[in-house]
Protein backbone atom coordinates (compact mmCIF):
# COMPACT_ATOMS: atom_id res chain seq x y z
CA UNK A 1 0.00 0.00 0.00
CA UNK A 2 1.03 3.77 -0.93
CA UNK A 3 0.21 6.13 1.77
CA UNK A 4 0.71 9.72 0.78
CA UNK A 5 0.25 12.36 3.82
CA UNK A 6 -0.59 16.00 3.26
CA UNK A 7 2.03 16.53 0.41
CA UNK A 8 3.20 19.91 -0.34
CA UNK A 9 5.80 20.80 -3.05
CA UNK A 10 6.57 24.05 -4.11
CA UNK A 11 8.79 25.53 -6.83
CA UNK A 12 9.76 29.03 -5.99
CA UNK A 13 6.69 30.74 -5.38
CA UNK A 14 4.46 28.58 -7.12
CA UNK A 15 2.99 26.16 -4.27
CA UNK A 16 1.72 23.40 -6.78
CA UNK A 17 0.76 20.58 -4.49
CA UNK A 18 -0.62 21.63 -1.39
CA UNK A 19 -1.51 19.02 0.73
CA UNK A 20 -2.74 15.97 -0.83
CA UNK A 21 -3.70 12.94 1.21
CA UNK A 22 -4.38 9.69 -0.67
CA UNK A 23 -4.20 5.77 -0.51
CA UNK A 24 -3.45 3.14 -3.62
CA UNK A 25 -4.24 -0.26 -2.55
CA UNK A 26 -2.24 -3.50 -4.09
CA UNK A 27 -4.13 -4.86 -6.98
CA UNK A 28 -6.03 -1.81 -7.74
CA UNK A 29 -5.49 0.39 -11.09
CA UNK A 30 -5.30 4.25 -9.45
CA UNK A 31 -6.10 7.35 -12.11
CA UNK A 32 -5.02 10.81 -11.01
CA UNK A 33 -6.84 13.35 -13.23
CA UNK A 34 -7.20 16.83 -13.48
CA UNK A 35 -6.52 19.85 -15.69
CA UNK A 36 -3.42 20.86 -16.57
CA UNK A 37 -1.48 22.67 -14.38
CA UNK A 38 -3.43 20.99 -11.07
CA UNK A 39 -0.81 19.05 -10.23
CA UNK A 40 -0.88 15.58 -11.45
CA UNK A 41 2.82 15.19 -13.09
CA UNK A 42 4.49 16.78 -9.49
CA UNK A 43 2.44 14.47 -7.59
CA UNK A 44 3.76 11.71 -9.51
CA UNK A 45 7.45 12.61 -9.77
CA UNK A 46 6.81 12.74 -5.80
CA UNK A 47 5.88 9.36 -5.73
CA UNK A 48 8.74 8.71 -8.12
CA UNK A 49 11.06 10.28 -5.77
CA UNK A 50 12.24 12.65 -8.56
CA UNK A 51 11.08 15.44 -6.57
CA UNK A 52 11.80 15.76 -2.94
CA UNK A 53 7.94 16.98 -1.26
CA UNK A 54 8.41 20.24 1.07
CA UNK A 55 6.52 18.59 3.61
CA UNK A 56 4.34 15.74 4.10
CA UNK A 57 5.08 11.90 4.07
CA UNK A 58 4.72 8.84 1.35
CA UNK A 59 4.94 4.99 2.69
CA UNK A 60 5.12 2.22 0.78
CA UNK A 61 4.62 -0.96 2.47
CA UNK A 62 5.11 0.70 5.56
CA UNK A 63 8.71 2.39 4.22
CA UNK A 64 8.89 5.84 4.96
CA UNK A 65 10.33 8.41 2.06
CA UNK A 66 11.62 10.88 4.10
CA UNK A 67 13.26 8.95 6.42
CA UNK A 68 15.44 6.64 3.83
CA UNK A 69 19.01 7.15 3.15
CA UNK A 70 19.95 7.77 -0.66
CA UNK A 71 21.03 3.75 -0.94
CA UNK A 72 17.46 3.06 0.49
CA UNK A 73 15.51 5.23 -1.96
CA UNK A 74 17.41 3.99 -4.76
CA UNK A 75 16.90 0.37 -3.39
CA UNK A 76 13.30 0.81 -3.52
CA UNK A 77 13.11 2.43 -7.19
CA UNK A 78 14.26 -0.88 -8.50
CA UNK A 79 10.53 -1.71 -6.96
CA UNK A 80 9.02 0.74 -9.30
CA UNK A 81 8.58 0.39 -12.78
CA UNK A 82 7.58 4.01 -14.75
CA UNK A 83 5.90 4.29 -18.26
CA UNK A 84 6.78 7.81 -19.30
CA UNK A 85 4.66 9.74 -21.18
CA UNK A 86 6.93 10.04 -24.19
CA UNK A 87 8.36 6.64 -23.74
CA UNK A 88 11.65 7.64 -22.70
CA UNK A 89 13.16 4.41 -24.46
CA UNK A 90 16.78 4.99 -24.93
CA UNK A 91 17.32 6.19 -28.49
CA UNK A 92 20.50 4.70 -29.02
CA UNK A 93 19.91 1.10 -27.91
CA UNK A 94 17.75 -1.60 -29.51
CA UNK A 95 14.52 -2.44 -28.04
CA UNK A 96 15.65 -5.63 -26.56
CA UNK A 97 18.69 -3.55 -25.23
CA UNK A 98 16.25 -0.77 -23.82
CA UNK A 99 14.42 -3.89 -22.15
CA UNK A 100 17.13 -5.60 -21.33
CA UNK A 101 18.94 -2.17 -19.18
CA UNK A 102 17.87 -3.03 -15.89
CA UNK A 103 18.37 -6.84 -15.42
CA UNK A 104 21.99 -5.96 -16.67
CA UNK A 105 22.09 -3.32 -13.78
CA UNK A 106 20.60 -5.09 -10.88
CA UNK A 107 20.85 -8.79 -11.30
CA UNK A 108 23.22 -11.64 -12.07
CA UNK A 109 21.31 -13.72 -14.89
CA UNK A 110 23.39 -15.16 -17.48
CA UNK A 111 22.74 -13.16 -21.17
CA UNK A 112 20.40 -16.61 -21.71
CA UNK A 113 18.45 -16.02 -18.82
CA UNK A 114 17.82 -11.92 -19.21
CA UNK A 115 17.32 -12.74 -22.89
CA UNK A 116 14.23 -14.88 -22.11
CA UNK A 117 12.81 -12.60 -19.72
CA UNK A 118 13.02 -9.87 -22.79
CA UNK A 119 11.17 -11.79 -24.73
CA UNK A 120 8.61 -12.87 -22.55
CA UNK A 121 7.70 -9.14 -21.61
CA UNK A 122 7.50 -8.78 -25.19
CA UNK A 123 5.15 -11.35 -25.67
CA UNK A 124 3.10 -9.88 -22.77
CA UNK A 125 2.81 -6.59 -24.32
CA UNK A 126 2.11 -8.59 -27.37
CA UNK A 127 5.19 -7.90 -29.34
CA UNK A 128 7.60 -9.62 -31.61
CA UNK A 129 10.26 -9.74 -33.61
CA UNK A 130 11.25 -6.46 -32.77
CA UNK A 131 14.07 -7.44 -30.64
CA UNK A 132 17.28 -5.49 -32.75
CA UNK A 133 14.75 -2.50 -33.65
CA UNK A 134 15.71 1.11 -32.48
CA UNK A 135 12.92 2.88 -30.83
CA UNK A 136 12.88 5.23 -34.08
CA UNK A 137 11.69 2.16 -36.06
CA UNK A 138 8.62 1.39 -34.66
CA UNK A 139 5.22 3.27 -33.87
CA UNK A 140 4.30 5.42 -31.19
CA UNK A 141 2.23 2.66 -29.79
CA UNK A 142 4.16 -0.11 -29.79
CA UNK A 143 7.20 2.75 -28.08
CA UNK A 144 4.01 2.43 -25.11
CA UNK A 145 4.05 -1.24 -25.12
CA UNK A 146 8.00 -1.47 -25.34
CA UNK A 147 8.05 1.46 -22.37
CA UNK A 148 5.52 -0.71 -20.31
CA UNK A 149 7.54 -4.11 -20.87
CA UNK A 150 10.57 -2.06 -19.67
CA UNK A 151 8.94 -1.18 -16.71
CA UNK A 152 7.75 -4.50 -15.89
CA UNK A 153 11.09 -6.50 -16.40
CA UNK A 154 12.05 -6.07 -13.22
CA UNK A 155 8.78 -7.41 -11.34
CA UNK A 156 7.80 -4.13 -9.95
CA UNK A 157 5.50 -3.68 -6.78
CA UNK A 158 4.66 -0.13 -8.37
CA UNK A 159 3.79 0.84 -11.35
CA UNK A 160 3.24 4.35 -12.56
CA UNK A 161 2.26 5.98 -15.89
CA UNK A 162 2.28 9.50 -17.30
CA UNK A 163 -0.10 10.12 -19.71
CA UNK A 164 0.06 6.51 -21.26
CA UNK A 165 -2.64 7.14 -23.78
CA UNK A 166 -1.43 10.76 -25.26
CA UNK A 167 -0.63 11.01 -28.88
CA UNK A 168 -2.02 7.51 -29.83
CA UNK A 169 -5.28 6.96 -31.57
CA UNK A 170 -8.31 5.71 -29.52
CA UNK A 171 -8.07 2.06 -30.33
CA UNK A 172 -4.31 1.79 -29.45
CA UNK A 173 -5.11 3.94 -26.53
CA UNK A 174 -7.58 0.71 -25.39
CA UNK A 175 -5.26 -1.15 -26.02
CA UNK A 176 -2.69 0.06 -23.68
CA UNK A 177 -5.35 0.83 -21.18
CA UNK A 178 -6.24 -2.70 -21.12
CA UNK A 179 -2.80 -3.85 -21.07
CA UNK A 180 -2.39 -2.00 -18.35
CA UNK A 181 -5.45 -3.38 -16.01
CA UNK A 182 -4.39 -6.85 -17.03
CA UNK A 183 -0.88 -6.47 -15.78
CA UNK A 184 -1.98 -4.94 -12.62
CA UNK A 185 -4.04 -7.93 -11.74
CA UNK A 186 -1.91 -10.37 -12.59
CA UNK A 187 0.58 -8.97 -11.08
CA UNK A 188 -1.25 -8.16 -7.76
CA UNK A 189 0.87 -4.45 -8.09
CA UNK A 190 -0.01 -1.06 -7.43
CA UNK A 191 -0.39 0.87 -10.52
CA UNK A 192 -1.13 4.81 -10.58
CA UNK A 193 -1.58 6.71 -14.03
CA UNK A 194 -1.58 9.80 -14.31
CA UNK A 195 -4.44 10.89 -17.25
CA UNK A 196 -6.81 13.96 -18.53
CA UNK A 197 -8.05 11.55 -20.69
CA UNK A 198 -12.15 10.52 -19.92
CA UNK A 199 -12.46 7.16 -21.86
CA UNK A 200 -9.36 5.59 -20.13
CA UNK A 201 -10.97 6.98 -16.71
CA UNK A 202 -14.30 4.93 -18.03
CA UNK A 203 -12.15 1.92 -19.11
CA UNK A 204 -9.79 1.00 -15.83
CA UNK A 205 -10.53 3.68 -13.57
CA UNK A 206 -10.88 1.67 -10.36
CA UNK A 207 -10.06 4.28 -8.37
CA UNK A 208 -10.17 7.96 -9.17
CA UNK A 209 -8.51 11.24 -7.47
CA UNK A 210 -9.29 14.38 -9.18
CA UNK A 211 -6.67 16.89 -8.59
CA UNK A 212 -7.84 20.71 -8.73
CA UNK A 213 -4.83 23.69 -7.83
CA UNK A 214 -3.14 21.17 -5.63
CA UNK A 215 -5.70 19.50 -4.10
CA UNK A 216 -7.46 16.87 -4.16
CA UNK A 217 -10.81 18.05 -4.71
CA UNK A 218 -12.74 14.37 -5.49
CA UNK A 219 -12.11 10.62 -4.84
CA UNK A 220 -14.64 8.05 -6.34
CA UNK A 221 -14.15 5.55 -9.23
CA UNK A 222 -15.41 5.60 -12.66
CA UNK A 223 -19.02 4.28 -11.08
CA UNK A 224 -19.66 7.09 -9.73
CA UNK A 225 -17.98 9.92 -11.03
CA UNK A 226 -20.97 10.90 -13.20
CA UNK A 227 -23.50 10.90 -10.35
CA UNK A 228 -21.09 13.43 -8.59
CA UNK A 229 -22.49 17.08 -8.30
CA UNK A 230 -18.75 18.07 -7.57
CA UNK A 231 -18.44 21.37 -9.98
CA UNK A 232 -14.87 20.50 -10.32
CA UNK A 233 -15.24 17.43 -11.13
CA UNK A 234 -18.23 18.41 -13.56
CA UNK A 235 -16.71 20.89 -15.28
CA UNK A 236 -13.76 19.11 -16.45
CA UNK A 237 -15.80 15.68 -17.38
CA UNK A 238 -18.41 18.02 -19.46
CA UNK A 239 -15.76 19.78 -21.11
CA UNK A 240 -16.07 16.75 -23.34
CA UNK A 241 -18.74 17.25 -25.60
CA UNK A 242 -19.10 13.23 -26.47
CA UNK A 243 -20.22 13.16 -22.26
CA UNK A 244 -22.19 16.29 -22.86
CA UNK A 245 -24.24 13.92 -25.29
CA UNK A 246 -24.07 11.24 -23.17
CA UNK A 247 -25.44 13.03 -20.07
CA UNK A 248 -28.29 14.33 -22.03
CA UNK A 249 -29.12 10.98 -23.25
CA UNK A 250 -28.79 9.16 -19.54
CA UNK A 251 -31.18 12.28 -18.60
CA UNK A 252 -33.84 11.60 -20.80
CA UNK A 253 -33.80 8.12 -19.87
CA UNK B 1 25.47 35.19 -7.46
CA UNK B 2 24.14 33.23 -10.60
CA UNK B 3 27.40 31.67 -11.38
CA UNK B 4 28.54 30.81 -7.39
CA UNK B 5 25.44 28.51 -7.24
CA UNK B 6 26.27 27.11 -10.52
CA UNK B 7 30.22 26.38 -9.24
CA UNK B 8 28.41 25.04 -5.71
CA UNK B 9 25.92 22.92 -8.46
CA UNK B 10 29.15 21.45 -10.39
CA UNK B 11 31.35 20.68 -7.39
CA UNK B 12 27.91 18.80 -5.65
CA UNK B 13 27.44 17.10 -9.30
CA UNK B 14 31.15 16.25 -9.16
CA UNK B 15 30.39 14.49 -5.97
CA UNK B 16 27.88 12.01 -7.59
CA UNK B 17 29.67 11.44 -10.52
CA UNK B 18 32.87 10.07 -8.75
CA UNK B 19 30.73 7.03 -6.73
CA UNK B 20 31.43 3.60 -7.29
CA UNK B 21 29.76 2.12 -10.76
CA UNK B 22 26.86 0.00 -9.86
CA UNK B 23 27.91 -2.77 -12.62
CA UNK B 24 31.48 -2.61 -13.77
CA UNK B 25 30.39 -4.76 -17.08
CA UNK B 26 27.86 -1.67 -17.56
CA UNK B 27 30.99 0.70 -17.02
CA UNK B 28 33.48 -1.09 -18.91
CA UNK B 29 31.61 -1.24 -22.03
CA UNK B 30 30.37 2.46 -21.28
CA UNK B 31 33.86 3.39 -21.35
CA UNK B 32 35.38 1.44 -24.52
CA UNK B 33 31.95 2.80 -26.12
CA UNK B 34 32.53 6.62 -25.11
CA UNK B 35 37.08 6.13 -25.80
CA UNK B 36 35.47 5.39 -29.63
CA UNK B 37 32.92 8.43 -29.39
CA UNK B 38 35.32 11.34 -27.45
CA UNK B 39 39.14 9.74 -28.51
CA UNK B 40 39.24 8.06 -31.74
CA UNK B 41 36.74 9.74 -33.44
CA UNK B 42 38.25 12.66 -33.08
CA UNK B 43 41.53 11.24 -34.31
CA UNK B 44 41.32 12.52 -37.68
CA UNK B 45 40.90 16.16 -36.92
CA UNK B 46 43.35 16.67 -34.51
CA UNK B 47 45.89 14.72 -37.49
CA UNK B 48 44.49 17.38 -39.88
CA UNK B 49 44.61 20.16 -37.70
CA UNK B 50 48.20 19.13 -35.90
CA UNK B 51 49.93 18.51 -39.49
CA UNK B 52 49.03 22.06 -41.14
CA UNK B 53 49.36 24.34 -37.88
CA UNK B 54 53.26 22.78 -37.43
CA UNK B 55 54.03 23.69 -41.18
CA UNK B 56 52.49 26.84 -40.78
CA UNK B 57 54.51 27.72 -37.78
CA UNK B 58 57.96 26.33 -39.04
CA UNK B 59 57.18 28.39 -42.56
CA UNK B 60 56.31 31.57 -40.24
CA UNK B 61 59.21 31.37 -38.26
CA UNK B 62 61.34 30.43 -41.39
CA UNK B 63 60.35 33.94 -42.91
CA UNK B 64 61.12 35.85 -39.70
CA UNK B 65 64.39 34.31 -39.24
CA UNK B 66 66.41 36.52 -41.91
CA UNK B 67 69.46 37.42 -39.78
CA UNK B 68 72.68 35.16 -40.38
CA UNK B 69 73.46 35.76 -36.71
CA UNK B 70 70.43 33.09 -35.85
CA UNK B 71 71.18 29.91 -36.34
CA UNK B 72 68.98 28.02 -38.99
CA UNK B 73 68.00 25.53 -36.64
CA UNK B 74 66.19 27.23 -34.40
CA UNK B 75 63.17 27.01 -36.92
CA UNK B 76 62.83 23.41 -36.10
CA UNK B 77 63.21 24.39 -32.30
CA UNK B 78 60.99 26.94 -32.16
CA UNK B 79 58.55 24.83 -34.34
CA UNK B 80 59.20 21.86 -31.58
CA UNK B 81 58.73 24.19 -28.79
CA UNK B 82 56.07 25.97 -29.87
CA UNK B 83 53.80 23.06 -30.55
CA UNK B 84 54.99 20.94 -27.28
CA UNK B 85 54.45 23.81 -25.29
CA UNK B 86 50.94 24.93 -26.02
CA UNK B 87 49.77 24.08 -29.59
CA UNK B 88 49.10 20.34 -28.48
CA UNK B 89 48.06 20.45 -24.93
CA UNK B 90 46.04 23.85 -25.05
CA UNK B 91 45.31 24.82 -28.65
CA UNK B 92 44.20 21.29 -29.45
CA UNK B 93 42.16 20.92 -25.92
CA UNK B 94 40.00 24.02 -27.17
CA UNK B 95 39.12 22.25 -30.48
CA UNK B 96 38.08 19.14 -28.55
CA UNK B 97 36.19 21.57 -25.96
CA UNK B 98 33.93 22.40 -29.14
CA UNK B 99 33.68 19.23 -31.24
CA UNK B 100 33.62 16.82 -27.90
CA UNK B 101 31.72 19.10 -25.63
CA UNK B 102 29.10 20.22 -27.68
CA UNK B 103 28.54 16.28 -28.53
CA UNK B 104 28.28 15.51 -24.31
CA UNK B 105 26.03 18.53 -24.11
CA UNK B 106 23.74 17.80 -26.18
CA UNK B 107 23.61 14.05 -26.01
CA UNK B 108 22.93 14.56 -22.09
CA UNK B 109 21.13 17.46 -22.79
CA UNK B 110 18.58 15.49 -25.23
CA UNK B 111 18.63 12.04 -22.60
CA UNK B 112 17.06 15.15 -19.79
CA UNK B 113 14.86 16.83 -22.27
CA UNK B 114 13.06 13.43 -23.64
CA UNK B 115 12.79 12.13 -20.05
CA UNK B 116 15.37 9.18 -19.86
CA UNK B 117 17.32 10.36 -17.36
CA UNK B 118 14.45 10.42 -15.44
CA UNK B 119 13.78 6.92 -16.91
CA UNK B 120 17.55 6.16 -15.43
CA UNK B 121 17.02 7.86 -11.93
CA UNK B 122 13.55 5.51 -11.41
CA UNK B 123 15.46 2.41 -12.25
CA UNK B 124 17.34 3.21 -9.54
CA UNK B 125 20.74 4.37 -11.50
CA UNK B 126 22.99 7.12 -10.20
CA UNK B 127 22.86 8.93 -13.72
CA UNK B 128 25.55 10.81 -13.10
CA UNK B 129 28.00 8.04 -12.05
CA UNK B 130 26.12 5.77 -15.56
CA UNK B 131 26.76 8.93 -17.78
CA UNK B 132 29.27 10.93 -16.71
CA UNK B 133 32.04 8.84 -15.06
CA UNK B 134 32.86 6.94 -18.18
CA UNK B 135 33.54 9.97 -20.13
CA UNK B 136 35.80 11.73 -17.51
CA UNK B 137 38.06 8.54 -17.28
CA UNK B 138 37.72 8.24 -21.54
CA UNK B 139 38.93 11.50 -22.06
CA UNK B 140 41.11 12.02 -19.07
CA UNK B 141 43.46 8.47 -20.15
CA UNK B 142 42.70 8.75 -23.93
CA UNK B 143 43.42 12.43 -24.44
CA UNK B 144 47.21 12.50 -23.54
CA UNK B 145 47.96 10.07 -26.70
CA UNK B 146 46.06 12.59 -28.82
CA UNK B 147 48.29 15.35 -27.94
CA UNK B 148 51.37 12.96 -27.82
CA UNK B 149 49.34 12.61 -31.36
CA UNK B 150 49.07 16.31 -32.75
CA UNK B 151 53.16 16.92 -31.42
CA UNK B 152 54.36 14.25 -33.90
CA UNK B 153 51.93 15.09 -36.92
CA UNK B 154 52.72 19.16 -35.73
CA UNK B 155 56.57 18.67 -35.63
CA UNK B 156 56.55 16.59 -38.99
CA UNK B 157 54.45 18.91 -40.67
CA UNK B 158 56.71 21.29 -40.03
CA UNK B 159 59.93 18.93 -41.54
CA UNK B 160 57.12 18.50 -44.54
CA UNK B 161 56.53 22.33 -45.11
CA UNK B 162 60.61 22.93 -45.65
CA UNK B 163 60.52 20.35 -48.58
CA UNK B 164 57.62 21.91 -49.52
CA UNK B 165 58.77 25.69 -49.47
CA UNK B 166 62.26 25.26 -49.87
CA UNK B 167 62.73 27.88 -47.26
CA UNK B 168 64.95 25.73 -45.01
CA UNK B 169 66.63 22.43 -45.27
CA UNK B 170 65.83 18.97 -43.41
CA UNK B 171 69.22 18.74 -41.83
CA UNK B 172 68.70 22.32 -40.21
CA UNK B 173 65.38 21.34 -39.34
CA UNK B 174 65.85 17.79 -37.19
CA UNK B 175 69.16 19.99 -35.81
CA UNK B 176 66.66 22.39 -34.26
CA UNK B 177 64.07 19.19 -33.00
CA UNK B 178 66.93 17.46 -31.24
CA UNK B 179 68.42 20.74 -29.43
CA UNK B 180 67.90 21.56 -25.62
CA UNK B 181 65.46 18.24 -25.73
CA UNK B 182 63.78 18.49 -22.28
CA UNK B 183 61.38 15.77 -21.39
CA UNK B 184 59.76 17.25 -18.47
CA UNK B 185 58.55 19.77 -21.06
CA UNK B 186 56.41 16.92 -22.29
CA UNK B 187 55.23 15.77 -19.31
CA UNK B 188 54.22 19.30 -18.46
CA UNK B 189 52.17 19.40 -21.54
CA UNK B 190 50.24 15.86 -20.71
CA UNK B 191 49.49 17.08 -17.06
CA UNK B 192 48.15 19.65 -18.73
CA UNK B 193 46.26 17.99 -21.25
CA UNK B 194 45.41 15.85 -18.03
CA UNK B 195 43.49 18.63 -16.51
CA UNK B 196 41.44 19.90 -19.55
CA UNK B 197 40.50 16.96 -20.27
CA UNK B 198 39.03 16.63 -17.08
CA UNK B 199 37.50 19.92 -17.65
CA UNK B 200 36.17 19.10 -21.34
CA UNK B 201 33.89 16.15 -19.83
CA UNK B 202 32.72 17.32 -16.67
CA UNK B 203 31.68 21.14 -18.06
CA UNK B 204 29.36 20.01 -20.97
CA UNK B 205 28.10 17.09 -18.44
CA UNK B 206 26.94 19.71 -16.45
CA UNK B 207 25.22 22.02 -18.91
CA UNK B 208 23.45 19.25 -20.52
CA UNK B 209 22.38 17.56 -17.21
CA UNK B 210 20.85 20.53 -15.89
CA UNK B 211 18.94 21.67 -19.13
CA UNK B 212 15.42 22.70 -18.83
CA UNK B 213 13.02 22.66 -21.57
CA UNK B 214 13.34 21.96 -25.30
CA UNK B 215 15.82 21.52 -28.33
CA UNK B 216 16.04 25.08 -28.20
CA UNK B 217 17.61 25.29 -24.59
CA UNK B 218 19.87 21.88 -25.56
CA UNK B 219 21.35 24.28 -28.23
CA UNK B 220 21.70 26.93 -26.46
CA UNK B 221 23.28 25.16 -23.60
CA UNK B 222 26.01 23.51 -25.79
CA UNK B 223 26.96 26.97 -26.91
CA UNK B 224 27.41 27.94 -22.90
CA UNK B 225 29.24 24.62 -22.09
CA UNK B 226 31.48 25.12 -25.38
CA UNK B 227 32.47 28.87 -24.60
CA UNK B 228 32.69 28.32 -20.38
CA UNK B 229 35.08 24.88 -21.48
CA UNK B 230 37.29 27.09 -23.37
CA UNK B 231 37.11 30.15 -21.00
CA UNK B 232 38.17 27.42 -18.33
CA UNK B 233 41.26 26.04 -20.19
CA UNK B 234 42.76 29.39 -20.89
CA UNK B 235 42.18 30.53 -17.53
CA UNK B 236 43.62 27.28 -15.91
CA UNK B 237 46.67 27.23 -18.83
CA UNK B 238 47.79 30.51 -17.53
CA UNK B 239 47.69 29.12 -13.58
CA UNK B 240 49.27 26.09 -14.38
CA UNK B 241 52.21 27.00 -16.46
CA UNK B 242 52.46 29.65 -13.94
CA UNK B 243 52.33 26.80 -11.24
CA UNK B 244 54.89 23.59 -13.45
CA UNK B 245 57.23 26.48 -15.18
CA UNK B 246 57.40 29.49 -13.29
Amino acid sequence: MIEVTDLHKSFGDNHVLKGVTANFKKGDTSMIIGTSGSGKTVFLKCLLGLFEPDNGDICYDGRHYSKMTLKERRELRKEMGMVFQSGALFDSATIENNIMFPLKMFTNHSEEEMLDRVNFVLQRVNLENINNKYPAEISGGMQKRVAIARAIVMKPKYLFCDEPNSGLDPKTAIVIDNLIQEITDEYQIITIINSHDMNSVMEIGEKIIFLKDGLKAWEGSHLNIFKTDNKAVTDFVYSSNLFKKVREVYNKG
Amino acid sequence: MKYLKNIGKYFIMLGQVFRRPQKRAIFRENLFKEIEELGLKSIGIVAFISFFVGGVVAIQTALNVDSPLIPRSLIGFATKRSIILEFAPTFMSVILAGKVGSYITSSIGTMRVTEQIDALEVMGVNSLNHLVLPKVIAAVSFYPFIVLLAMILGIVGGWVSGFATGLFSSDEYITGIREDFKVYLIQYSLIKTMVFAFMIATIPSFYGFYVKGGSLEVGKASTKAVVWTSIVIIVLNYFLTQMLLG
